[in-house]
């Protein structure tokens, strides 16, 4: 495969495993649980190079995925606490990504970990991190990590669909029923805190919150329904992967940066033009109204 | 030790030492507000949209001016805010995620404009990548005054403004009801907000400096219910870790300042909560045994 063939995989990659997962935090009003988690698991990518001393993909995923259930614990033990929910996520990811950010500078520089890294990622670099088992070539590590990840999330929402939907839409219905609610939650943020570790090395820390975020709410205006959103959040984050590729090599710029400028880009076109929620639509709807109703007062 | 005085001694480290206390005890107080009008994370996003406006003020002037840069910084500051309103208003994406959406895409159209100016302008642009995560050591007297001025600035509005600020976020209509102009009071403190990003950016980064806002009020929440007391010890709570932060962060040569401020607030936070008079989890133990 050629290098750019790769760079797009990697990037769709994440934008499906992404947009799969935050259309579902988008609708339980989780969005900037996605953020929080999506900056402490630096901590956690710290803390397991300082254990293992390399930067191999099983324990910084393991070390992410802790870091990022703690992080929602520690919202929730927050929360319930008495402190406005909003307020409890700022003080919990400002506190962890902060303490990553100062760990992170005591790691050398021959080591291929720095806090622009983690901010930006490197995903130009990514097609030459090949998997290589007894000298064969199995192609990026970022491609297996990320199907990986991508298929263990498909696995968990075919399995779980239907617990997920109903603790979604009716939380209190959910608990009556005997659907193990917070068994769900946090099955939910240790998704966030995979997708979130292997798009890391592609787009970096903060720019994984565009992937998690903005195909969800562009696909919340887009469609009613559940299942539908979920694909059209994947298809739209694969497809600002490419818009935002094109973006980076027509104006030499950063790859991970134009690919959160694209979601922006698709999600603001939605914003206008979405046949049911956009604002033209609407204010079409509202002429058409005026009109009626001129024509019965005449 | 010797280190510590010597550098205590130096002109240019008691100029920023002062400017962090200043900015911290501004940001405490302000943040106060923010936190019982329940928009903390509305900071974090404009905090993050500020990158592309310092980028975009150098694109235009071609040079490093710190005033031009803020004034780009806040105007696209102000613009995320309106955004995140606009996306409430006319589409049913809930508060969370418009925040999401708008803090994560002006945040790379951020980088895509650093990268931009990196790999095609020429011309001293040394420091821009600096307002990602602050750096003391490389700020000079004039950029301390900005942030001193601003900040005192920022203090004196907010005292003069406080009976009003405080009416009309705790009972908008009874505000109303007795004359006061509730949006323009609401337009005056996301004004003190922005301005508190902007002039702390250089020193505490545009990722962390939400952090000022939020965290030492939610500090003090735990030792006092008042709101004059819990402002002003939110205050003493900024300008300590703005102290401490920046003191570290000069010790330690090159150890990224904004974090470092972030997890002395943090480590004051944590305290609070466990030690706090009013409603620390350790107090509430003793009391109840």
């Amino acid at each position: 495969m050629s290098y750019d063939a790769w760079i797009l995989l990697i990037g769709s990659l994440v934008g499906i495993t992404c947009g799969v997962t935050g259309a579902i935090l988008v609708l339980r009003k989780m969005a900037m649980i996605a953020d929080a988690i999506s900056h402490t698991v630096l901590l956690g990518i710290v803390l397991a190079f300082f254990v293992t001393q390399s930067l191999n993909g099983l324990p910084m995923l393991i070390g992410a995925a802790i870091v990022g259930v703690l992080t929602a614990v520690m919202v929730q033990a927050l929360d319930s606490s008495g402190v406005q929910s909003d307020a409890a996520i700022g003080v919990v990811f400002t506190s962890l990504f902060a303490l990553g950010v100062v760990l992170i500078s005591f790691i050398g520089d021959n080591v291929h970990l720095d806090v622009n890294h983690a901010l930006m990622g490197e995903i130009a670099f990514t097609p030459w991190d090949t998997l290589i088992i007894n000298g064969n070539s199995y192609g990026p590590v970022a491609v297996w990590m990320l199907g990986g990840v991508l298929l263990f999330n498909l696995t968990l929402i075919l399995l779980f669909y239907k617990e997920i939907k109903i603790s979604t839409f009716d939380p209190a219905m959910a608990i009556s029923i005997g659907v193990p609610v917070m068994f769900i939650h946090y099955m939910l943020m240790t998704m966030v805190s995979f997708s979130t570790v292997a798009s890391f090395d592609s787009v970096g820390a903060i720019l994984v919150v565009a992937m998690l975020i903005v195909p969800g709410a562009t696909a919340y205006l887009l469609t009613d329904r559940f299942g539908m959103m979920l694909i059209l959040s994947g298809g739209i984050g694969a497809l600002s992967a490419f818009l935002g590729y094109g973006m980076a090599l027509t104006f030499n710029v950063s790859i991970s940066g134009s690919m959160a400028v694209a979601t922006g880009l698709i999600f603001t076109a939605t914003f206008m033009l979405s046949p049911k929620h956009g604002m033209v639509a609407k204010w079409l709807r509202r002429k058409q109204l005026q009109q009626e109703q001129q024509k019965v007062s005449a | 030790m010797e280190n510590l005085l010597y550098l205590l001694s130096n002109a240019n480290t008691q100029w920023v030492l002062m400017g962090s206390l200043i900015l911290g005890f501004a940001s405490g107080v302000i943040g106060s507000f923010v936190l019982l009008k329940k928009q903390s994370l509305i900071g974090d996003a404009m905090a993050h949209a500020t990158l592309p406006g310092v980028c975009l003020a150098f694109l235009v002037i071609g040079e490093k001016s710190t005033p031009i840069f803020l004034i780009g910084a806040a105007v696209t500051g102000l613009i995320s805010t309106y955004l995140i309103q606009a996306i409430v208003k006319h589409s049913r994406i809930k508060t969370d995620a418009a925040i999401g959406v708008v803090l994560s895409v002006s945040f790379g159209l951020g980088i895509v404009l650093l990268t931009y100016i990196t790999q095609n302008t020429s011309g001293d642009k040394s420091g821009i990548d600096e307002f990602i995560f602050g750096q003391a050591a490389s700020m000079v007297r004039s950029d301390i005054q900005v942030i001193a001025v601003g900040s005192v600035v920022i203090l004196l509005v907010s005292t003069l403004f406080f009976k009003e600020l405080k009416v009309s976020i705790f009972d908008p209509l009874y505000a109303k009801g007795i004359g006061l102009p509730v949006n323009l009071l609401n337009g005056v403190l996301m004004a003190l907000v922005v301005g508190i990003v902007v002039v702390g950016i250089q020193m505490v980064g545009v990722v962390l400096i939400a952090a000022l806002l939020i965290t030492p009020p939610l500090a003090a929440r735990y030792w006092t219910d008042q709101l004059g007391r819990m402002s002003f010890l939110a205050g003493i709570i900024g300008a300590l870790s703005g102290v401490f932060g920046t003191l570290i962060s000069t010790i330690g040569n090159g150890l990224p300042t904004g974090p470092l401020i972030v997890l002395c607030a943090s480590v004051i936070f944590l305290i609070s909560l466990l030690l706090g008079t009013r409603k620390g989890l350790i107090t509430k133990v003793v009391r109840h045994a």
